[in-house]
């Protein structure tokens, strides 16, 4: 994947009286660090007045750079914010970083530029005390209120055996229960108007429609939304500090529970960007093993989503159907890797184990046992007249919102914008396959079902090249840094014995570096930015996930319609808690 | 034999069938759901599961009857009983044959309306004593609805009084030898069937319940038997509105001379019973919004043209 550097020079022509440093990544994306005075006035430029514009604030994070070794050429920071902008035009990124100092910097929000940002700038002041200057609302967002200290910084305990022995006597617990009451004016929002008191109800963490942990606060007027707040971070488990103490290979299977309906999509999302890291060429067979079960189980994961959007407005039965199905996607994800849901079964440079004796007819039988069913489910569901009275026109929004919020995926292709990475920047060897990228009109919640119901056609189509084009070969690179390593020669030669030993009693060590390569998951754009600091393990791991944008959008998009639409919008964005928590 | 002896062994043995019917439709709902859903459905206790209904049963009557603290006691107590009582009631007014009939009211259809508005009593109240937001709005939601749709219920069953002349019944079934009124009464039997669905806040119109928006609407607050008399209150409901169904559109007892006329009544009502729980099965729930103007929109114009059409018939073949 080629990024767009020209602008770095229409940067520097616009903002020539600016001290842009430019850093290289392994990644390709261009990085310019810029004047933190500077970062509001840069964005603004890249998202409304440059030639085909950045519109798109794809991640914001930051690192603690407090005790990284490897920085060379780069401006003293203690802290950085770094910000990840795309643009649909070039088809290309952009990173802009910032360098704080001190113990407990303050960075301008950028809020006023991208509004989607509010919700990463919280993140980032909870999790590393950076304070951002006018955000509208600058409080905790996956810890907890009471919680003392910012996890991600690296001072911070990464284990309870650091912490010392946990208590809880009532008075913390009282006051812990009273942190979770909701006050509406503490969230700007007004008890009633003139002619209206308006009802706050509390939604969650425990209703049967929110799919998992997710508190929602709805402002209602009788049965009408007139504003939710968002109350995420019940299935927050700390996997950006988890993969602070993991070493590369280890962390893999931490990788499948971001996103747990996505299975090894997620180890792929997380090994592109590290191979890039390690410079790891995978052989051809390697690639389309991963691709054929990645798109195993995008259909894995759309047949649950089906089933309980069906269930979430009211039809009970084909979340039966499509979980007899799921159990024919799993028979196949069983017999090759062993496992059900978190496989974590790719590694660095392949996969764990070649394909079994027999995994033809697994998938043959399952290429048949598809198609069928989905005409049923068109049927059953998509025709369905009360189900589309329920959907179409509910939970609308226009690309252009779509991209102001962050939107990916299906979501996004809903609402009429073709945008798949796995077309646009064909990665693991995408452009080999011959498929369609459906895409929506109207951006409500039928289109988001349409779509997706139309993309396991696509899959299947995928699945089947793979199983016609299987290539021979080994299934694991010969590059030193594949985990676990090639055995064959270990006791041949010392160097290979050697290697062997420190790579499996270490793992690998990454040279340093940055890279975050976008890659098209399920739900919709992934990105894990791995910082190496030359050692086994990462110095920084930040997850861009799918579903904390989408989990942001849903007040804009819900307002003016009842719990019950409200209840189709959340259905139809197939979010995952653990995938917007992390 | 003594007519008031006669009346009570009637009655009592309406009230012990009914109730076993309606305590074993819940092994009957569970067990043809899992058949349409591919699945087993409670197969393990007795044979085929049949004896899941006493196993409910002792569960349900040993659970910790916890009222909350914030609900209003007395009313929270009492309204799960009257929904039970004002179906029971109506159970007294069905001809299940010619012989067993407690009582044959001239004003039987009216009598079978006015229970079921007393009906909403119970949701609301149940609902409303919950003392809980999502009870409340359950509770709005069923008001709305119950009210609404036993206009279109009476409008719809009109034609029929016309075509017989009486309220009564057992003369409604004698008037159905020639022909059963579900022919000439086709979209009457239709509203009928959707008010009663809506009115006894089965799936597709539970909205008062609504398990995935307001999680059980207005019986959230509810656990042990309490709960158990709305669950039951809910089974005696399909069983009376299809036993109703069968009474007044496929002539009650009355069938070919092979089989007995209560086991006709029966079969009948079993098939409408099995009806409702294959509409739970299939079809997702309306938004509150969407049931309204179906309501008043479509059934309402509809039935009051039914209404039109059988009073110009009846004149024109006068």
């Amino acid at each position: 994947m080629k990024h767009d550097f020209t602008v770095v020079e229409e940067l520097k022509t616009k903002f020539s009286a600016l001290e842009f440093v430019e850093q290289t990544t392994s990644d390709g994306v261009p990085t310019l660090w810029v004047p933190k005075e500077s970062i509001v006035e840069v964005l603004g430029y890249l998202k409304n007045e440059v030639l085909k514009p950045y519109r798109m604030l794809y991640d914001l994070g930051a690192i603690d750079e407090r005790e990284r070794k490897h920085r060379e050429g780069q401006p003293i920071s203690d802290f950085t914010v770094f910000y990840l902008l795309m643009s649909f035009e070039r088809n290309s990124d952009i990173r802009l970083k910032i360098a704080l100092k001190g113990e407990y910097p303050t960075a301008p929000s950028v809020t006023r530029v991208f509004q989607n940002a509010n919700w990463y700038e919280r993140e980032a002041y909870d999790m590393f005390g950076i304070k951002f200057d006018g955000h509208p609302l600058l409080r905790r967002i996956l810890m907890p209120l009471w919680w003392e200290g910012h996890p991600l910084r690296k001072e911070h305990p990464a284990r309870a055996t650091e912490m010392g022995p946990f208590q809880m006597p009532e008075d913390k617990s009282i006051e812990e229960q009273e942190v979770y009451e909701f006050k509406p004016e503490h969230w700007g929002l007004k008890k009633s108007t003139e002619t209206t008191d308006f009802m706050f109800l509390n939604l969650g963490p425990q209703h049967p429609g929110t799919h998992g942990v997710l508190r929602l606060v709805l402002q209602l007027d009788g049965e009408i939304i007139v504003d939710i707040v968002p109350d995420i971070g019940f299935h927050h488990r700390g996997q950006e500090k988890i993969a602070e103490r993991q070493s590369w290979h280890t962390y893999l299977p931490y990788t499948d529970r971001v996103d747990y309906l996505a299975g090894v999509v997620n180890n792929l999302a997380y090994l592109m960007s590290l191979e890039v890291l390690g410079g790891i060429e995978i052989p051809e067979r390697a690639k389309v093993i991963r691709v054929m079960l990645c798109e195993v189980f995008r259909i894995y994961n759309h047949l649950v989503w089906l089933g309980t959007f069906a269930q979430d407005v009211g039809q009970l039965s084909p979340v039966f159907y499509t979980f007899t199905d799921r159990e024919k996607a799993l028979s196949i994800i069983e017999a090759v890797t062993g496992f059900r849901m978190h496989p974590g079964w790719f590694r660095i440079g392949g996969t764990a184990a070649d394909l079994p004796k027999g995994w033809e007819t697994l998938v043959r039988n399952f290429l048949d046992w598809m198609p069928p069913r989905l005409k049923e489910y068109d049927k059953m569901v998509m025709g369905n007249r009360i189900f589309k009275a329920r959907t179409v026109g509910v939970g609308l929004f226009n690309v252009e919102e779509a991209i102001e919020w962050g939107i990916t995926g299906p979501n996004l292709r809903a609402c009429g914008l073709e945008w798949d990475l796995r077309k646009r920047r064909p990665f693991s060897g995408y452009d080999q396959f011959e498929f369609d990228i459906p895409i929506g009109q109207n951006g409500d919640c039928y289109d988001r079902a349409v779509v997706r119901m139309e993309e396991m056609r696509q899959s299947l189509r995928i699945i089947e090249q793979c199983l016609k084009n299987m290539p021979e070969g080994p299934y694991k690179s010969s590059n030193p840094l594949t985990t676990p390593p090639i055995k064959d020669r270990t006791m041949m030669d010392i160097e290979t014995l050697i290697n062997h030993f420190l790579n499996v009693s270490w793992g690998p060590v990454m040279p340093p570096g940055e890279s975050g390569v976008a890659v098209e998951t399920i739900k919709g754009i992934t990105s894990y930015y791995l910082i190496s600091d030359g050692s086994t393990g990462a110095y920084r791991n930040h997850i861009r996930t799918p579903s904390f944008a989408h989990m942001q959008m849903v007040p804009f998009m819900s307002r003016s319609y009842t719990i019950a639409d409200l209840m189709a919008i959340l259905g139809s964005l197939d979010f995952v808690l653990a995938d917007v928590d992390r | 034999m003594n007519e008031v002896v006669r009346a009570v062994i009637i009655a009592l043995g309406i009230l012990i069938v009914m109730m076993t019917i309606a305590a074993s439709l819940i092994w009957v709902e569970r067990r043809a759901l899992a058949l349409w859903q591919d699945r087993y459905g409670p197969n393990r206790v007795g044979p085929f599961g049949l004896a899941q209904v006493l196993a409910d049963m002792v569960k349900i009557f040993f659970k910790e009857d916890w009222i909350p603290k914030f609900a209003d006691r007395k009313v929270f107590v009492v309204a799960p009983t009257i929904i039970i009582m004002t179906v029971l009631m109506s159970f007294a007014i069905i001809p299940y044959t010619r012989e067993i009939t407690l009582v044959d009211l001239n004003i039987g259809l009216l009598f079978f309306l006015g229970m079921s508005s007393l009906g909403v009593y119970s949701v609301v109240l149940g609902g409303w004593a919950s003392n809980n937001k999502y009870s409340l709005l359950g509770t709005l939601r069923a008001a709305a609805q119950m009210v609404s749709y036993e206009v279109f219920m009476g409008l719809s069953l009109m034609g029929i009084v016309m075509i017989t002349g009486s309220f009564s019944l057992v003369d409604i079934v004698e008037a159905q030898r020639k022909v059963w009124f579900f022919i000439p009464q086709i979209i009457g039997f239709f509203i009928f069937t959707v008010a009663g669905i809506a009115e006894t806040h089965r799936l597709p119109f539970d909205l008062p319940e609504a398990e995935s928006e307001l999680i059980s609407g207005f019986h959230s607050e509810y656990s042990g038997m309490k709960f158990g008399m709305f669950f039951v209150g809910e089974y005696l409901g399909i069983t009376l509105i299809s036993g109703m169904i069968v009474t007044l559109f496929f002539g009650g007892w009355l069938g070919p001379a092979f089989l007995p006329p209560v086991v006709w009544f029966l079969l009948k009502t079993f098939v409408f019973i099995l009806f409702f729980v294959l509409l739970r099965a299939s079809l997702p729930r309306p938004r509150y919004d969407q049931l309204m103007s179906y309501g008043w929109k479509f059934l309402l114009p509809l039935s009051l043209l039914n209404l039109i059409v059988t009073g110009a018939v009846l004149l024109f073949m006068k």
